[in-house]
């Protein structure tokens, strides 16, 4: 059977099981559309919540953002500690308490807390901004992972991702959204798994991935250690040490800071936390939820350094025994003729991965060339820059079960996976996006008056609405796609993580200080992004060129999301501070959701 | 049903003092050893990498976990001390 045969089996086998799942789990009600009847175990809340998180960027580009040239090694850590630190914020400060509090949205509980409409519809709007910003992404990947393994164009690639989500999110809500999660986890975390164990195995000879990262490098017996050798490789090629710290300490704390409060203000995240029967399940969840996470992100960093040593070693094949350039770098005959480098061709022609015989030396020099000692030995040598033009952050995963050797159905697997990912993450984001419309704007401010059919009604078509907004946004991404990442992060860092927490934790935080807040954390943090990202991220407006010696104290963009959420609490409590204190009713209900007593069902009415 | 009010903030003084412990522990492995103290801790070698490394790719995201659990595992107990459990 070749392999696209395999890809569409395996891929249409997924799609089928989701399919069946939200057969089974239609939504009949809004409480198990928005909450999926706050029914869920927590053990498969966790599963849902890490699917729902780990999207397409999380399962094919990171291992290769953490472990890449030039900027990848040990200062690319923030990743890690930032998006599964957020998990601690959320079980410790948010989670358990907006479980209690008992309504849908994360707009609701900022409306009724601050006892303000101005206040819930400031919510919204950043919740619509973060969510809509994320999903744009997500539809890519789908398009994306569609073109490359089941050679369709990548836009019918979108079109069906979108039929997909539309059949069992508009039917089944996060009710079947939830158990399609679970099945989505279940098929990305083997299809992330198999291939590391394989390169771990080969590079270590551990067969854990998160062991074989501290273990030995088997090619040569083992006594070397796999990082020593990785950094000693590495240099020798001109590039930044491995395992050595490069950039400012004081924005590589801003910036895991920024992903950590960011991570626990997403809204899509947050809202899983309302499906649990009770308030110790919450704080049970967002534990559960980690261990899912981590058995990913622990192997992520360790795929994407044993790739990085594989792709330098296969480059300069005498690297393996001694030093790289001792010998004659990769040869195009080897290439061209060796079977086990035929994924060197395979990967070219997707346009991933690209190398150039400059010097037209029958050899490809793979080096750092803005290195200025590695330009004094190309001069000597007579190589004409580096040859190895391309290695793109998502050849890490997808060619893994290739260049390890595995057999076509764990690349059937891996298609699968990354799908399942971008499937799982964009059908979370467009309920977070519905429920906001629905719920807190068409039942919240406009028609209070509607009927439980009706606001089911208006529920599914707002979803559907959303489809297609996300589809056409997937089909006509704007050119500012990657930097929205970044405000996305830092609106979810400044505004809705603060709001939430001063809610629970403040009785005396008011109505004035909470709108204050949000509004000087969302401008301050869009502001200093725009200065270097370009305003309203149209090419050539940016006032500053974004570089370190141009950033406030050395915070680049990313990381201020920390600086816009410092600016959000402490305007609350000013502002707060001079006007009068919440009456009485509200500061009654934080005591009640302090406290997990009488949790019961939601009482969304 | 005088008692209550004051249980509460009993209960909720005790939870505030486990989160103020949980999160000087968050912030200690992450920032701490991760970041801020690595260069004191180059001397500890973890296998072929040094404690601070350690501590930012693995680290980190194990005592997360514990953390997380042990939350949820002693407010189980206080909200029973308390007799505010669901």
């Amino acid at each position: 059977m070749d392999q696209y045969t395999l890809n569409l089996l395996v891929v249409g086998a997924s799609f089928a099981l989701y399919i069946g799942i939200a057969i089974w789990a239609r939504a009949g009600t809004t409480a198990e559309f928005y909450a999926a009847g706050q029914g869920v175990p927590p053990v498969m809340n966790g599963m849902a919540t890490a699917a729902d998180w780990m999207s397409a960027a999380s399962f094919i580009s990171m291992a290769g953002i953490i472990a890449l040239a030039p900027a990848g090694g040990y200062t690319q850590s923030s990743f890690l500690m930032g998006w599964t630190g957020g998990y601690v914020l959320l079980a410790l400060l948010l989670a358990p308490y907006l479980r209690k509090f008992g309504k849908f949205t994360v707009p609701e509980f900022v409306g009724d807390r601050f006892y303000s409409n101005g206040a819930r519809v400031v919510a919204v709007i950043c919740l619509i901004v973060i969510s809509v910003t994320y999903v744009i992404g997500q539809m890519r990947g789908v398009g994306v992972t569609f073109a490359r393994f089941l050679e369709v164009s990548t836009d019918t690639g979108l079109y069906i991702g979108a039929a997909i989500v539309f059949a069992y999110a508009v039917f089944g809500g996060m009710k079947g959204i939830t158990y399609t999660q679970v099945a989505q986890y279940c098929v990305l975390i083997v299809a992330y798994t198999i291939p590391a164990i394989f390169i771990s195995l080969q590079i270590t000879g551990n067969f854990l991935p998160q062991l074989g990262l501290l273990g030995g490098y088997a090619p040569t017996g083992g006594d070397v250690a796999f990082l020593a050798k990785l950094d000693q490789v590495v240099t020798e090629l001109g590039f930044t040490q491995y395992t050595s710290h490069t950039t400012s300490t004081l924005n590589m704390v801003f910036f895991t800071m920024s992903l950590m409060i960011g991570t626990a203000g997403l809204p899509h995240v947050i809202i899983r936390f309302f499906t649990v029967p009770k308030v110790s399940d919450a704080r049970w969840s967002a534990g559960w939820a980690l261990v899912f996470i981590a058995l990913l992100y622990t192997v992520a960093p360790a795929v994407g350094s044993m790739a990085r040593l594989n792709i330098s070693t296969t480059f300069w094949p005498n690297a393996v025994e001694g030093n790289a350039l001792d010998g004659e770098a990769l040869s195009l005959e080897q290439i061209n003729t060796n079977p086990e480098l035929a994924w060197i061709n395979t990967w070219k022609n997707t346009g991933l991965l690209n190398f150039e015989d400059k010097n037209g030396d029958g050899f490809i020099q793979y080096y750092n060339e803005n290195n200025a000692g590695m330009q004094a030995i190309a001069a000597e040598r007579g190589w004409a820059g580096n040859e190895l033009t391309k290695i793109d952050n998502d050849m890490m995963v997808l060619a893994n079960p290739e260049i390890a050797k595995l057999p076509g159905w764990v690349i059937a697997l891996v298609a699968a996976g990354g799908l399942a990912a971008a499937l799982s993450t964009a059908a979370g984001l467009l309920l977070a996006i519905s429920s906001a419309i629905s719920h807190d704007l068409i039942k919240g401010s406009i028609n209070p008056n509607i009927s439980e059919k009706g606001e089911l009604l208006a529920a599914r078509i707002s979803m559907g609405f959303a489809i297609l907004l996300a589809t056409w946004l997937g089909l006509n991404p704007p050119g500012f796609a990657a930097q929205v990442v970044a405000l996305a992060f830092g609106l979810a860092a400044a505004t809705i993580f603060p709001v939430l927490m001063m809610g629970i934790f403040s009785k005396r935080v008011n109505k004035e200080g909470a709108i204050a807040g949000m509004l000087v954390g969302l401008i301050a943090t869009a502001i200093y992004i725009f200065l270097f990202l370009g305003w309203f991220f149209i090419p050539g407006t940016a006032t500053l060129a974004n570089t370190p010696d141009n950033w406030l104290f050395g915070i680049s963009p990313a990381s201020f999301g920390t600086v816009g959420a410092m600016l959000n609490f402490g305007t609350a409590y000013i502002v707060s501070g001079l006007t009068k204190a919440p009456p009485r009713e509200i500061q009654d209900l934080v005591e009640s959701i302090r406290v997990p007593k009488g949790a019961g069902a939601a009482t969304g009415h | 049903m005088a008692e209550e009010p004051q249980n509460n903030n009993a209960y909720w003084a005790a939870n505030v003092r486990i989160i103020l412990i949980s999160l000087t522990i968050w912030a200690s492995v992450s920032f701490g050893f991760g970041i801020i103290l690595r260069p004191a801790l180059m001397g500890i070698s973890v296998g072929g990498a040094d404690l601070g490394f350690w501590f930012a790719q693995q680290g980190s995201i194990l005592t997360f976990l514990g953390l997380i659990f042990f939350y949820a595992w002693r407010m189980n107990k206080l909200d029973a001390e308390h007799g505010v459990e669901e």
